[in-house]
């Protein structure tokens, strides 16, 4: 237990360094108030904001174990919401609507799982394709239109509350689990994780590589058919050309931040998940704090480069050695002079 | 020789029917937007409506393909050429190609760097002009009245954000109890001017600080009414809406009191070209060089369902 905690240490401070700096600029940043049964605040909007770069965060850490990557989800994304959009659209009943956009995910994860495992495609390209081709799928389910529902059923995944608690955040939290569940209390996470370090190694030890390949872009399909399904569901509508666009790079920056190195091999799903907050922490804090918008980007760059920098592997010990260097010295003396006077 | 007698018969039937456009041949840049595809249908409307035969081209977002698709239209030998240009530069040869044939060339919405004596004339919308009428349509609504504006600007170094964000301060200028108090880019998505709008919302007092909303486009505007209901507060009445485009969608918001004012950026170029080609073909009437589009501004007053009806099935 005290392991696990260590793991994911170094993310829990990073997001209380950024609540920390976002507070300073914008005092009432964590203030939560109750308005007509659902929680409002800002710390709130990020839970809920960030649920699609979380839940496809889920998804990209087992994928990058097996020491591949996923350019595909955002353009998953766009397909998902657009089928489950056209479902509820044409009066199908909202549990055929939602099994619909899930099994588009499953699909396009069991492609790109193919392309991988099977062909034997590199993942970024086998990935590359689907990620040019999802959007001009979504755009064909669409019509090129923005479709728009008025399904109050199928909104509450994007707008609707449980017990107050927006219903995105709901979401993000027990796929989160699930798979953390699904990993860590069988031998699954194990074997990804020989997979990522040594895939001829791991099968010829009698590890089905192939199979276990294929689930998990399959894995990073469903979770990114939800992510599609809270992105539609929150505008009421399927926009192809947007829905997604550029959270696949989010989503590596997620698992990146999460400590999951890009080679393969350990991961960490819940280190993963602080990682994606950590980033709508800094998306949310750069829009409270009212810079104009020329500047948000590189304000974004900027924190994430400090955040990897002192996380990479080089420098962190140092950090954390000069640190405790210093705590240790000066404080006989800080007393000392305190003694004095 | 019967080629050129053919050709000479051809001139002279052109020149007894008094001389008006029968065929127009239209090369339209794609359909990268429902906007670009309404106006493709309407330009059809258009030419059915007065009796033209329209050859149509789609030039899928390519220059090379338009100016395949104008090379065709003159060797059909078209009474005159729309051209909605992909990009600004590289027309000269192609536009002179036309002049040597003698057909009027009119562009429309998007303009080129070529000498104007290339082409008829232009029709197009003033995105600042956009932006002003707004910006005035706020002015007159709030009277003297104090109002905290929060803006929902287009994508960063767009065009249209930038003279959009240009027109509505021309607007509000002179007017000392109007202020823009946030202003941030939500890209022109919906989901982005929901996202955006909500920050806004926290970080002006839960929205009881903000009294209009000024959008760059509908969509970020629609985005945006979802935000403010969700945050318990009644859109159009707590936090007037004021947007630009007129899409659709706006006027099912503003039949249901959620939307208060939108500018159209009008998806028929063609009507104005028709009729500048109709005076120059009936008697040589030299058309201005640049045809202003109305910015028209449309209010709950104006019939919200009756406009969403008829642009439903335009293709936006």
């Amino acid at each position: 237990m005290s392991a696990g905690i260590r793991r994911i240490l170094p993310q829990l401070l990073t997001l209380l360094a950024v609540v920390a700096l976002i507070t300073a600029f914008f005092p009432s940043f964590l203030s939560v108030e109750m308005v007509d049964g659902r929680l409002v605040g800002s710390a709130i909007d990020v839970l809920k904001r960030g649920a699609p770069v979380a839940l496809l965060a889920v998804g990209m850490t087992l994928v990058i174990a097996t020491g591949g990557i996923d350019l595909s989800v955002g353009a998953v994304m766009a397909i998902c919401g657009a089928a489950g959009a056209w479902a509820i659209s044409n009066d199908y009943p909202l549990v055929a609507a939602l099994l619909i956009a899930l099994a588009a995910g499953l699909a396009c994860g069991l492609w790109n799982g193919v392309l991988v495992a099977l062909v034997g495609i590199q993942p970024i390209v086998a990935t590359l394709i689907l990620m040019v081709a999802g959007r001009g799928i979504a755009q064909m389910i669409t019509e090129g239109r923005i479709l728009t529902f008025s399904h109050d059923g199928f909104a509450f995944f994007g707008s609707g509350t449980i017990f107050g608690v927006p219903t995105p955040v709901i979401l993000w939290l027990a796929v989160g689990i699930l798979f953390t569940l699904l990993v860590r209390r069988t031998a699954l996470g194990l074997l990804i994780e020989s997979v990522g370090i040594n895939r001829r190694a791991s099968a010829l030890s009698g590890v089905n590589a192939t199979v276990l390949l294929v689930f998990v872009y399959m894995a990073s399909g469903i979770c990114a058919a939800v992510a599609g399904i809270v992105a539609t569901a929150d505008i009421r509508g399927a926009d192809a050309n947007n829905a997604g666009l550029w959270l696949e790079l989010d989503a590596i920056l997620a698992v990146v931040i999460g400590g999951t190195s890009l080679l393969g091999g350990r991961f960490s799903i819940i280190a993963s998940l602080i990682g994606a907050m950590i980033i709508q922490a800094i998306d949310t804090g750069i829009l409270l704090a009212g810079f104009p918008s020329e500047y948000n980007l590189v304000i974004k760059a900027g924190l994430v480069v400090i955040i990897l920098v002192l996380q990479s592997p080089r420098l962190s010990p140092r950090i954390s050695a000069a640190l405790s260097r210093r705590r240790k010295e000066p404080a006989p003396a800080g007393s000392a002079t305190e003694a004095r006077e | 020789m019967t080629a050129k007698a053919l050709m000479a018969g051809v001139a002279f039937a052109a020149l007894g029917t008094a001389a008006s456009a029968q065929t127009v041949g239209f090369s339209q840049i794609g359909s990268e937007s429902g906007w670009r595809a309404a106006e493709t249908t309407v330009t059809q409307q258009e030419a059915e409506a007065r009796g033209i035969d329209l050859r149509f081209s789609d030039a899928q977002q390519r220059q090379e393909n338009q100016i395949a698709a104008i090379r065709s239209f003159v060797a059909q030998g078209v009474d005159a050429i729309f051209v909605a240009p992909v990009v600004a530069t590289g027309w000269d040869s192609v536009l002179e190609e036309a002049a040597e044939a003698e057909i009027p060339v009119i562009l429309l919405d998007r303009m080129v760097d070529s000498d104007p004596s290339l082409y008829l004339t232009a029709v197009g919308s003033d995105l600042v002009h956009e932006g002003e009428v707004a910006g005035q349509w706020l002015v007159d609504e709030v009277g003297g009245e104090e109002c905290r504006v929060v803006e929902l600007q287009g994508t960063t170094g767009s065009s249209p954000a930038i003279d959009r964000a240009t027109g509505f301060r021309n607007a509000i200028e002179g007017a000392d109890n109007i202020e823009i108090v946030r202003s941030q880019t939500g890209d022109f998505t919906r989901s982005g001017g929901k996202e955006v709008m909500e920050s806004f919302l926290q970080a002006e007092g839960g929205g009881a600080d903000i009294c209009a909303l000024y959008a760059h486009n509908d969509d970020m505007a629609l985005g945006a009414i979802q935000a403010i209901n969700e945050a318990g507060l009644n859109p159009g009445e707590d936090i007037l809406i004021v947007s630009i485009d007129a899409v659709p969608d706006i006027f099912l918001a503003m039949s249901e009191g959620d939307a208060n004012a939108t500018v159209e950026l009008t998806p028929n170029m063609a009507g104005p070209a028709f009729d500048a080609l109709e005076a120059y073909m009936a008697d040589g009437t030299m058309p201005e060089k640049f045809i202003q589009t109305d910015s028209q501004l449309y209010t709950p007053e104006d019939d919200p369902m009756g406009e969403y009806e008829r642009r439903k099935d335009l293709g936006y």
